[in-house]
């Protein structure tokens, strides 16, 4: 008899994303959420807490990763840095 | 590891303050030594997390009450002192709280009908005219309230879950229901500090403690128990057989060694 | 669609040993050698299960701690404790593992944990032993874990080091009161020394030399020390903590070398003998798992049943 498996997201303060601090077992969401509180914000880590069923996870695969993540490699002029600015302008 | 603030005050004693203070330091102090023996054996990790950060705070609140009641009795016993020294007629907890914990499902039992009281009784002494009472009370209410969702979270899930264990959650709510009766008693010293402003009426809190109870048992598809039989006597330190081996290995050590430090 | 075809096994296995060598973390879904997964696995499982068996010999020490303050302090590491194997589980978990299959297979003696919960803690100062030396001990394996090449491990030891240090400390103090309190609990003190202190130093496993995985793991970035290494550290940070606390260390052979102790011998068959079974309390702790286990099925089975009746439970 297993329960299922729950990935843990933690908001660590207000102004922060939630992040993703690991998982555990639980048998429906009412019990995740709480063992989440008790497992994971013992040291007052967390001002907020999402459960999400691990199943219910859908990840990007290694294997797609070049066609994912390779076609933004070559667009540098989405960074700030690739512009020239004249020197002693500020404010830009 | 957090340490509750403990109360650091010069008031001066208070016999019947500390008194109170006293069994409401007992109730935490036994029903957190009873939630201990979990470690180690709960059904699942989880719960042994969570069981253990019911008798942390349960622990907390017992230190805070009992240095109170120690400070306000005029003979300068600490926490450890009235933990550790006193015999089982000085203990003043509920019986509910020293009753043998049994399986799981009579655990859960125990903790509905301690924390719903727990949350009655605290909001009512955050109003206390006693301050220090009020404010241990502020931090307890919280706790409590916690205490009591996860108590509500498991008497609902083993009454509603499989024949087996809706067996045995109806047997551990009847088994302990007889020593409920005794959170809402009237003795002398309430009525003293009822007429103070200190402690609010018990009489108010039973019905409100009743409907709680009754809204979980029903969510848990089970009967709410009767009983006629209403054992009492913890309040003036008459305990049941079992308290004794209670004390014996919660004090053994500590009185081993007269006058140590750990 | 179409997905682009699986890279062929060459292709993978480049691209994995090249991580490796860059020193980069290898994450749940890549591809990664069927040795490398089943090493970790077993790994982590093991470490679980320490986490978990290591509750009890401190467990039986909470209802009777001497002072409320200490009772709150050990109730809160004994529950760290849970929480490691929690976090551990969950980490061997992304690699396919399944925790009540690994939770089987160390009922059924077919995994092991470390030989170190398998003595007795007879006394108040077995606690504060356990404390200083077995935490002490523990640090110094896991944290060269937190670099470990498998990415949820690594984060796993990073939660659990933060969680550790605590536990080692709090085992000193309360040593340090005992080492300076009665004569009877000084008394208490060395004997608890007398009896931790090889078996702590055992918790590093087999000498180098003996140790037939250790290379394959250092090759994997999963071990980034050897035993020897790892136990030489520990000497040499508890020698002068035990010097501090006016305890003797048992063991006539125990004597400077420049920057280094040298320890006498360890008596590996007693390690040998832990480890297939016969230290004073294998039976008794695997006995006290398995009945945890068992008392707790018709718990489990419920809270399953009644997620089935109330799937929107939340
Ligand atoms: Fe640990
Ligand atoms: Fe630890």
């Amino acid at each position: 008899m297993t329960s299922p498996l729950w990935e843990v997201f933690v908001r660590s303060r207000r102004g922060l994303s939630h992040t993703h601090v690991g998982s555990l077992r639980a048998p429906d969401a009412h019990m995740a959420l709480r063992n989440a509180r008790d497992v994971y914000t013992r040291r007052q880590e967390g001002t907020s807490i999402w459960v999400v069923p691990s199943s219910q996870i859908v990840a990007s695969s290694p294997q797609e990763k070049d066609s994912f993540f390779d076609p933004a490699g070559d667009k540098p002029y989405r960074h700030p840095t690739f512009y020239d600015v004249p020197e002693g302008l500020t404010h830009l | 590891m957090t340490v509750s603030p403990l109360p650091e005050v010069d008031a001066p004693a208070d016999l019947d303050v500390s008194a109170y203070a006293l069994r409401l330091g007992d109730d935490a102090l036994v029903l957190a030594q009873q939630l201990c023996t979990w470690a180690a054996r709960a059904p699942e990790l989880e719960q042994d997390v969570a069981l253990l950060n019911l008798a942390l705070d349960l622990l907390g609140q017992a230190r805070s009450l009992l240095s109170y009641a120690g400070s306000r009795e005029g003979r300068d016993r600490s926490e450890d002192d009235l933990a550790f020294l006193r015999d089982e007629p000085g203990f003043v907890n509920a019986l509910l709280m020293e009753v043998d914990g049994g399986d799981f499902a009579r655990t859960m039992a125990r903790q509905l009908y301690a924390s719903a009281h727990a949350v009655l009784l605290w909001s009512s002494l955050h109003e206390s005219a006693d301050e220090q009472l009020a404010g241990i009370a502020g931090k307890a209410v919280k706790e409590a309230a916690y205490h009591l969702d996860h108590a509500r979270s498991w008497v609902v899930r083993l009454g509603d879950g499989t024949a087996e264990s809706a067996r045995r959650m109806q047997v551990g709510l009847d088994e302990l229901w007889p020593y409920t009766f005794e959170l809402f008693e009237i003795d002398p010293l309430i009525s003293r500090l009822t007429a103070r402003g200190v402690v609010a009426d018990p009489a108010l809190l039973e019905p409100r403690w009743r409907s709680i109870v009754s809204d979980v048992v029903g969510e848990a598809t089970l009967r709410l128990p009767e009983s006629t039989w209403r054992p009492t006597g913890g309040r003036s330190g008459r305990h049941t057989e079992g308290f004794g081996y209670l004390l014996a290995e919660m004090q053994h050590l500590h009185r081993s060694h007269p006058g140590a430090s750990w | 669609m179409d997905r682009p075809a699986p890279p062929a096994q060459p292709e993978l296995e480049r691209e994995f040993s090249e991580r490796i060598a860059a020193d980069e973390r290898i994450e749940p879904r890549d591809w990664m050698p069927d040795g490398y997964r089943a090493t970790l696995v077993r790994q982590i499982a093991q470490h679980a299960h320490s986490e978990i068996v290591g509750m009890q010999p401190e467990g039986n020490w909470i209802t009777r701690a001497p002072s409320l303050r200490r009772k709150a302090i050990l109730v809160a590491k004994v529950q760290d404790e849970a929480g490691h194997g929690l976090y551990l589980y969950s980490a061997a978990e992304t690699l396919g593992a399944d925790r009540s299959r690994l939770l089987d297979l160390l009922h059924e003696g077919r995994q092991k944990y470390s030989t170190i919960f398998n003595y007795p803690a007879t006394s108040w100062a077995d606690v504060a032993a356990i404390g200083w030396l077995v935490d002490g001990a523990a640090i110094m394996n896991q944290v060269p874990l937190t670099r470990c090449s498998y990415g949820p491990y690594a984060r796993a030891m990073t939660r659990v080091c933060k969680e550790e240090s605590f536990h080692q400390r709090q085992g000193f103090e309360a040593m340090s009161v005992l080492a300076k309190g009665t004569s009877a609990q000084r008394r208490m003190a060395q004997d608890a020394l007398d009896r931790w202190w090889w078996p702590a130093l055992m918790m590093f496993g087999p000498p180098d030399g003996q140790s037939p995985n250790s290379a394959q793991s250092m090759a994997w970035g999963i071990k980034r020390f050897s035993n020897d290494e790892l136990r030489q550290r520990f000497v040499d940070a508890t020698v002068p903590q035990a010097e501090h606390l006016g305890l003797q260390i048992p063991d006539p052979q125990l004597h400077r070398d420049g920057e280094h102790y040298r320890t006498g011998e360890i008596d590996w068959t007693e390690f040998q003998e832990v480890m297939r079974g016969n230290g004073p309390c294998n039976r008794q702790r695997l006995a006290a798992r398995v009945r945890a286990h068992e008392d707790g099925a018709w718990v489990r089975e419920a809270a399953a049943a009644y997620a089935e009746k109330h799937p929107a439970a939340a």
